[in-house]
């Protein structure tokens, strides 16, 4: 048999496979480029970017949990000028299909740091950070709201030529949808979920575990509400859904495609282990191959909703 | 000073060969990873978890302690210095021979090995010991004069002290209990080292708990002496992809030294000194200059 297609179409971006590096849990990706080939991977998402430089929270920034991880980094980041400077010549040397995270204060800042991207050689598509759960102003109060996602994703859309790629926050009643008022603004595709708000008591000193009190939760543990979500916003929307939510293997990332997933992100994955792509995507491989199936794209929403039959112990 | 090239990091599903516990708290696990050995450079670390677990789910950086030989002198492995204190630590404390754990390494910033005439002083606070029985190693390699200063919270936990008299390593302890050696911290008979210094100067090496290092890191520079610390902060990934383990440095500092550029502000921002350039310790470090970092 064949080596099966693993290619997958975000619109019009090609990806040669599904595998994504999440934002914020890849740095820049060229601090992976020692240990991946970044060309290898469907594409990396870069670290959220402001106009400015930002400092982020202090430390302590990350808090483990059962299965999971609780983080409020702040978004620390070097700018987007810098970013397209320093970082963009590296990425596109390395082969890497970037798509860079934008983040913003107002409404104004998004448009502005996408119209410097839409400027810039080597970037493949934006993610428009309106979900990251740990800063105060900006973000995700548009991701919180219908009509303010649809105005921030209409004016990005007005903005640039690139494909905008919104990132949803699991922490609305309904995903689904905001996943329609992204699509009916004009977005090329979405990604969900950013981490759910959480937090975490130190019980001997009663203080919180990180500095904000507040994080966002990832890993393995909110793998099956984001199958649920990424699911349902399948059922919904006609635009590609981009599947993120603690996957750490192949099988994962074969059950979000199911779910609907045109692609998939791993992000706190890649910390436990950054040689985590090559494994995944042999097991891709050896999925397609076991099923019979010849191309990836075939997967993708194929759940089927009968019942499974009673297992007898 | 840090421009020698480092060996990328690899990744070893490693069989425990040896897991030596000194006390109640601390072993020795000796891993069979010779390829993560043979890369490490002295103050380097790995990042270790038992295989297969997901609670607790990251990985914990550990210094490299011994890369350990064959009597042919083929490297066979690495060992860590491990002290129980959390979750992660106390699984690996409790593991066998033949179990098997995630290895991956080696990563960071080494130590800059001094050479002779320039004396070298390793300050190792109680687990802080684990990066100095490598570099005593490269130290005795140039026949560098070097001395231990070794403080612990009792006699009991004074380990490998015949590991650092083989290599012609001077020893200098402390104990909280008094048990053995001075009385007190290890910072004081520093303190009167410094006073009495050979016009060669030293070289100042440092490991412990972060009031320790900047104890150390300030009496170094108030006798006019460079210093190196190994830091050790809240670690998520060790390759510099989570911001996690960010420590805030001086601008003026870093920037001659030339290193990790990406978390350094240009200074735009109205915040304090302390927050102005949080850098990423895994990749900046985890061995700094002792004067370019900002202590709280």
């Amino acid at each position: 048999m064949m080596a099966p297609d693993l290619s997958v179409a975000l619109g019009a971006l090609i990806l040669p496979n599904p595998l994504i590096a999440a934002s914020g849990c890849f740095g820049y990706g060229v601090e992976y480029e020692q240990v991946v080939d970044l060309a290898s991977l469907g594409g990396v998402v870069s670290k959220g970017l402001f106009m400015n430089e930002r400092q982020g929270h202090p430390p302590p920034r990350i808090v483990e949990t059962p299965a999971g991880m609780i983080n409020a980094i702040g978004l620390q980041g070097i700018g987007v000028h810098r970013f397209v400077s320093e970082k963009l010549p590296l990425l596109r040397k390395a082969g890497a299909r970037t798509i860079v995270n934008v983040c913003g204060t107002t409404l104004d800042e998004y448009v502005e740091v996408c119209k410097v991207l839409s400027d810039a050689e080597g970037v493949s598509a934006i993610e428009l950070n309106i979900s990251c759960p740990n800063i105060k102003e900006g973000g995700i109060q548009f991701g919180c709201s219908l009509a303010g996602t649809y105005d921030v994703v209409s004016a990005v859309r007005k903005a640039t030529q690139l494909p905008v790629i919104p990132k949803l926050t699991p922490n609305v009643t309904d995903v689904a949808s905001f996943a329609r008022a992204a699509e009916d603004a004009g977005a090329d595709a979405v990604s969900l979920v950013n981490t759910f708000l959480a937090m975490a008591i130190d019980v001997e000193t009663r203080r919180p575990s990180i500095s904000n009190v507040l994080g966002g939760l990832s890993g393995p543990a909110i793998r099956p509400i984001a199958v649920r979500m990424v699911w349902e916003c399948y059922q919904l929307v006609k635009i590609p859904v981009i599947g993120i939510g603690g996957i750490t293997n192949a099988r994962d990332a074969i059950e979000f495609m199911i779910a609907g997933a045109t692609a998939v992100q791993i992000g706190t994955q890649n910390f436990v282990d950054p040689f985590v792509w090559s494994k995944v995507l042999d097991g891709l491989t050896d999925y397609l191959q076991r099923h019979n199936i010849a191309k990836l794209a075939d997967l993708i929403g194929t759940f089927d909703p009968t019942p499974p039959k009673p297992v007898h112990a | 000073m840090y421009h020698t090239r480092l060996m990328p990091p690899v990744d070893i599903d490693a069989t425990v060969i040896a897991n030596a516990r000194l006390s109640r708290d601390y072993s020795v696990l000796s891993l069979a990873a010779p390829e993560v050995g043979r890369r490490t450079r002295p103050g380097q670390f790995v990042m270790v978890k038992p295989l297969g677990v997901t609670d607790p789910l990251l990985r914990r950086p550990f210094s490299v302690f011994e890369v350990l030989r064959a009597e042919s002198g083929d490297v066979t492995g690495v060992s860590i210095l491990n002290k129980r204190a959390g979750r992660s630590t106390r699984k690996l404390y409790e593991l066998e021979p033949g179990d098997v754990v995630s290895c991956l390494g080696p990563l960071g910033v080494p130590f800059t090995a001094v050479q002779t005439p320039t004396e070298a002083w390793m300050v190792a606070g109680g687990v802080g010991l684990a990066p100095f029985a490598t570099l005593a190693e490269t130290l005795a390699a140039s026949k560098t004069p070097t001395t231990l200063f070794y403080g612990a919270r009792t006699a009991d936990e004074l380990f490998y002290l015949d590991f650092f008299e083989r290599r012609g390593v001077r020893l200098v302890l402390a104990t909280e209990d008094g048990g053995r050696g001075a009385n007190g911290r290890i910072t004081a008979p520093l303190e009167a080292a410094l006073k009495t210094m050979r016009p060669a100067g030293t070289m100042v090496y440092a490991c412990g708990p972060e009031p320790m290092l900047e104890a150390v890191a300030r009496l170094a520079a108030r006798y006019h002496q460079p210093s190196q610390v190994s830091v050790e902060r809240v670690m998520g990934c060790g390759l510099g992809g989570c911001y996690s383990c960010v420590i805030p440095v001086k601008r003026t500092g870093a920037k001659a030294l030339g290193r990790d550029g990406d978390d350094l502000s240009s200074g735009a921002h109205r915040a304090n000194e302390e927050h102005a350039n949080l850098v990423r310790s895994c990749i900046s470090g985890p061995v700094f200059d002792g004067a370019e970092l900002v202590w709280p």
